[in-house]
C-alpha cells in the first residue's frame, strides 16, 4: 500500500468519524442533552472534517511555489493629477468660495452639535445623589438585610454586622459595617466624632473608597478592614484610615446613637461621600 | 458541469470573473506565524455563531424575579431577569451550556490570538510603510475586542460580573470633570443604575460586533491590496511575493483550520467549565467574594489597580481619584503608544522606506528590546491581578506580594529589555554579521535563509 492510498484512507476515516459523531450529537441532544458529551462530539465532528480536509489539501492538491511580482502601491503621477483635476471640477466657477464653504461647514457643525443633545436623555444629571445616602434625613434606625433593627447587645466583641438605613436595604450606596472593637483596643475617635460610637460599636461605610467594592474582611486582632478586591486596608481603630493598598481615603464614618427602644440609630449621614472618588467630591 | 454553468450565469450578471481570479490567485507566503491572525478571524466567526444562539434565550433585563428553574441551590432566590435567563440557558436549554461555554472560550482565544498576532507584526516590523493604516485598524480591533469581551461577561449579572461593572463604573467616575456625567449617562444614574445591562447588551451584540465586522473586512481587503509581507530568503525581494496560491490548496487548508479551531473551542466548551455563574450567585452590591479576577485580557488593568500605591491628587477642592491613574491614564497611554508606534519608529530611525520584507527580531535589537520590556511590564501587571491568589498559594502576606510586584514592575522591564537587546546582538553576531555595541536602529542584515523550495524551513 503506497503512501498516497494510506493518506486517502486516513482522510476518509476522518470524514466517517465526523459523520458518526454528528449522529451521536443528534442522539445526545434528542435524549435530553449532556454538556460534556455535546462538546466532545462536536469536537470530533469538526476535528474530523478539519483533519480530513487538511490531509486532502496537503497530499492531493497542487503545492507549487509561485512568485508574484509586486506592483508599486502608489498611483502614477498622471493618475494623481487626473484625480485632483476631477475632484476639483467646478470649483473655479464659484465666486465667493470662502463664504459658501464657510457657511456650509458651519451648518454641518451646527447639525452635528444639535445631534449631540439627545445623548442627554440617557441619564439624569449627576447631582447630590453621589454625596448623600438614605441616612441623610437623620435619626434613622439601622437594620440588617432582613429588615430587623439592631441592639448594641446583638454584637459580641469583634462582631461585624452589615446594616442599612431602615426601609432602604436595597440601597447600593448605604451598606454599613457595625464593628464592636475590644475594650482593651486603643480606639482613637477622630476629632469631633467623640460621641459617634455606642458601647465600642463603630460604624463605617462598607464601600471601599478605592473603587467601591464592599470591604468585607475584618482582622479583629489588629483592628484592620481589608477589601478583597484590591487589598486596600483600613485601620478601624483610627478612623478607618487607609494603611495599605491603593485606597487613598478613610472610610466615611456614621454617627451612631441609641433610640428610646434601645435600638441603634444613625443620627446623621456619613462623614463624607461614600465609595469611589470623583472630581467634585469635596465641593 | 453545473459549477461552470453557475459561474457563467453569475459572470453574465456581475462580470466577476476577473476579480474572482485575482482572489483565487492571491499568493500566501508559507510561514506558521502568518496563521495567527487567521485564528482570530475563525474565533470571531465562532463567537458570532454561538452568540446568535445565546441571544435567543438571554433576557437583558434588571427586573427582579424569583428563580424556579432546575438548579436546586438557587430556587426561591430573588434575582434579575438577566441572571435568571443566564441560569436557564445554562441548565434548562438543551445545548445552552455548551454554547455559552464555547462562546466564552472562543472570546478568550480571540483575544489571545489577536495579541499574539500583534506581537508577530510588531517584532517583525510588518507595520512599516505602507502598512501603517492596517496597524491602526488592527489596534482598534484589539480595543474593540477587549471592550466587547468585558461587556459580554458583564451582562450576566452574577456576583463576579457585578463586581467588575462596579470597578468599571468607578474607573469611569474617576475621570476629571466629566466622570460623573459619563457614568450617569451610561448607567442611567448612580451605580448600579437601571439601564446598564440593557445598554451593554446592545453594545455587545450589535454596535461592537458590527464595527469589528466592518474593520475586519477592511483589514483583510488591505492585506489583499498590499499583498503579504515575507521573510527574506533566496528569490524573495521587495518586488515580489513568493508562496502558494489561494486556490485550491491554501483555501482548503484554511477551511480545515477553521474546523480545527472549532474543534478546540468545542472541546474546551464541553469539558472545561468556564464562568460558573451559579456558584457566584446573583449580584448583591453589599457582597463580594475574594479572588475576584476578570478574564485574562483585563488582568493587566486589575493588576495595575492593585499595584498602584494609595496616591491621589486633591487641590482647590477638586480631586483626581486614585483609579484614574492605573485605570484611565495607563490604559490611554498603552493604546496611544500602540497607535503611534509605526510613526514613532519611522521618525526615530529615519527609515521611511517601503518594506515588504519583514525583519527577524534579532535584526532590530532596539525594537525587540522595547517590545520585550513592554511585554514584561504587562506580564507583571497581569500577575499582580492575582496577588491575593498568589499570596494564598505561596503562603505569603498579601502586602509582601504587592510590594514584590511594585518592585518587579520597574525592574523586570529594564532587565528583560536589556537582556533582549544583548541577546539580539549576540545572535546576529553568531549569524556572522559584526555589529557595533552602540544602540543602533540601523538594520543588521540577517543571514540569508536557504532553501526556498520548501519555504517552511525559514527559521525566524
Amino acid at each position: 500500500m503506497n503512501a498516497g492510498v494510506r493518506v486517502e484512507r486516513a482522510a476518509t476515516v476522518c470524514f466517517f468519524l465526523a459523520m458518526l459523531a454528528a449522529l451521536g450529537l443528534a442522539v445526545t441532544y434528542w435524549r435530553g442533552g449532556q454538556t460534556q458529551l455535546e462538546g466532545l462530539l462536536l469536537a470530533v465532528v469538526t476535528g474530523g472534517i478539519g483533519t480530513g480536509i487538511i490531509l486532502w489539501a496537503k497530499h492531493f492538491m497542487p503545492n507549487e511555489e509561485v512568485t508574484e511580482a509586486r506592483e508599486p502601491i502608489a498611483s502614477t503621477e498622471e493618475d494623481r493629477a487626473a484625480f485632483t483635476a476631477d475632484f476639483e471640477a467646478g470649483e473655479s466657477t464659484l465666486r465667493s468660495r470662502r463664504l459658501l464653504l464657510g457657511s456650509a461647514t458651519g451648518a454641518l457643525v451646527a447639525f452635528g452639535v444639535a445631534l449631540l443633545f439627545p445623548i442627554r436623555s440617557l441619564g439624569p444629571r449627576p447631582g447630590r445623589g453621589l454625596k448623600r445616602t438614605a441616612y441623610a434625613k437623620g435619626n434613622v434606625r439601622v437594620v440588617q438585610a432582613d429588615g430587623s433593627p439592631v441592639k448594641p447587645a446583638d454584637l459580641s466583641t469583634d462582631g461585624v454586622v452589615t446594616v442599612w438605613p431602615e426601609g432602604h436595604t436595597d440601597s447600593a450606596d448605604a451598606p454599613t459595617l457595625l464593628i464592636r472593637t475590644r475594650a482593651d483596643q486603643d480606639f482613637t475617635p477622630q476629632e469631633g466624632r467623640e460621641d459617634w460610637t455606642v458601647e465600642n460599636i463603630v460604624a463605617y461605610s462598607k464601600l471601599c473608597t478605592h473603587v467601591g467594592c464592599p470591604v468585607g474582611l475584618y482582622q479583629a486582632e489588629q483592628g484592620l478592614l481589608l477589601c478583597p478586591c484590591h487589598q486596600s486596608t483600613f485601620n478601624v481603630l483610627d478612623g478607618a484610615r487607609p494603611v495599605f493598598g491603593p485606597a487613598a481615603r478613610s472610610l466615611p464614618q456614621l454617627p451612631l446613637a441609641v433610640d428610646d427602644d434601645g435600638y441603634l440609630i444613625a443620627t446623621a449621614d456619613f462623614s463624607g461621600p461614600v465609595g469611589p472618588g470623583f472630581w467634585d467630591r469635596d465641593r | 458541469m453545473l459549477s461552470r454553468r453557475l459561474a457563467r450565469w453569475i459572470d453574465d450578471r456581475l462580470g466577476s470573473a476577473q476579480f474572482a481570479r485575482t482572489v483565487l490567485n492571491k499568493v500566501f507566503p508559507d510561514h506558521w506565524s502568518f496563521m495567527i491572525g487567521e485564528l482570530a478571524l475563525y474565533c470571531f466567526v465562532i463567537l458570532v455563531l454561538t452568540g446568535i444562539y445565546l441571544t435567543f434565550f438571554f433576557d437583558a433585563s434588571p427586573d427582579i424575579t424569583t428563580y424556579h428553574g432546575s438548579y436546586e441551590p438557587l430556587r426561591g432566590v430573588e434575582m434579575s431577569q438577566a441572571y435568571r435567563s443566564s441560569l436557564e440557558l445554562s441548565f434548562d436549554v438543551r445545548a445552552g451550556l455548551v454554547m455559552r461555554q464555547m462562546h466564552h472560550w472562543a472570546a478568550l482565544l480571540f483575544l489571545a490570538s489577536i495579541v499574539v498576532h500583534l506581537g508577530r507584526v510588531f517584532f517583525t516590523g510588518a507595520f512599516r510603510r505602507p502598512r501603517e493604516i492596517n496597524w491602526i485598524i488592527g489596534v482598534t480591533l484589539l480595543v474593540l475586542a477587549m471592550f466587547n469581551g468585558f461587556a459580554g461577561y458583564s451582562l450576566l449579572d452574577d456576583q463576579l460580573s457585578g463586581t467588575g461593572l462596579r470597578i468599571a463604573y468607578s474607573i469611569a467616575l474617576s475621570i476629571p470633570l466629566i466622570g460623573t456625567w459619563i457614568t450617569s449617562l451610561l448607567f442611567g444614574g448612580e451605580f448600579p443604575g437601571p439601564d446598564i445591562i440593557q445598554r451593554l447588551f446592545v453594545i455587545h451584540i450589535l454596535l461592537i460586533p458590527a464595527a469589528i465586522a466592518v474593520l475586519l473586512t477592511i483589514h483583510l481587503a488591505i492585506v489583499v491590496r498590499h499583498k503579504h509581507t515575507q521573510f527574506p530568503g533566496t528569490g524573495r525581494t521587495e518586488e515580489n511575493v513568493v508562496g502558494t496560491r489561494m486556490w485550491p490548496t491554501y483555501a482548503a487548508k484554511a477551511t480545515g483550520l477553521f474546523f480545527l479551531v472549532t474543534a478546540v473551542v468545542a472541546f474546551l466548551g464541553g469539558i472545561f467549565q468556564i464562568n460558573p455563574i451559579w456558584v457566584y450567585g446573583p449580584f448583591d452590591p453589599a457582597e463580594v467574594s475574594s479572588a475576584s479576577q476578570p478574564d485574562w485580557y483585563m488582568g493587566w488593568l486589575e493588576g495595575a489597580l492593585r499595584i498602584m500605591p494609595g496616591w491621589e491628587i486633591r487641590a482647590f477642592g477638586f480631586e483626581i481619584p486614585n483609579p484614574f491613574f492605573p485605570g484611565v491614564l495607563l490604559a490611554g497611554l498603552t493604546f496611544t503608544l500602540l497607535y503611534v508606534w509605526p510613526f514613532l519608529e519611522a521618525r526615530v530611525s529615519g527609515d521611511h522606506r517601503v518594506h515588504h520584507l519583514v525583519d527577524r527580531p534579532r535584526q532590530r535589537p532596539v525594537r525587540t528590546a522595547m517590545g520585550v520590556a513592554t511585554l514584561a511590564f504587562y506580564l507583571v501587571l497581569f500577575l499582580g491581578g492575582a496577588s491575593d491568589v498568589l499570596a494564598e498559594t505561596f503562603g505569603l502576606s498579601v502586602n509582601a506580594v504587592i510590594w514584590g510586584f511594585r518592585v518587579l514592575v520597574v525592574v523586570l522591564p529594564i532587565v528583560s529589555g536589556w537582556s533582549a537587546y544583548r541577546l539580539c546582538k549576540e545572535l546576529s553576531a553568531r549569524d556572522g554579521v559584526p555589529t557595533g555595541s552602540r544602540v543602533t536602529w540601523r538594520e543588521i542584515p540577517g543571514r540569508v535563509l536557504r532553501g526556498s523550495a520548501d519555504a517552511t524551513s525559514t527559521d525566524a
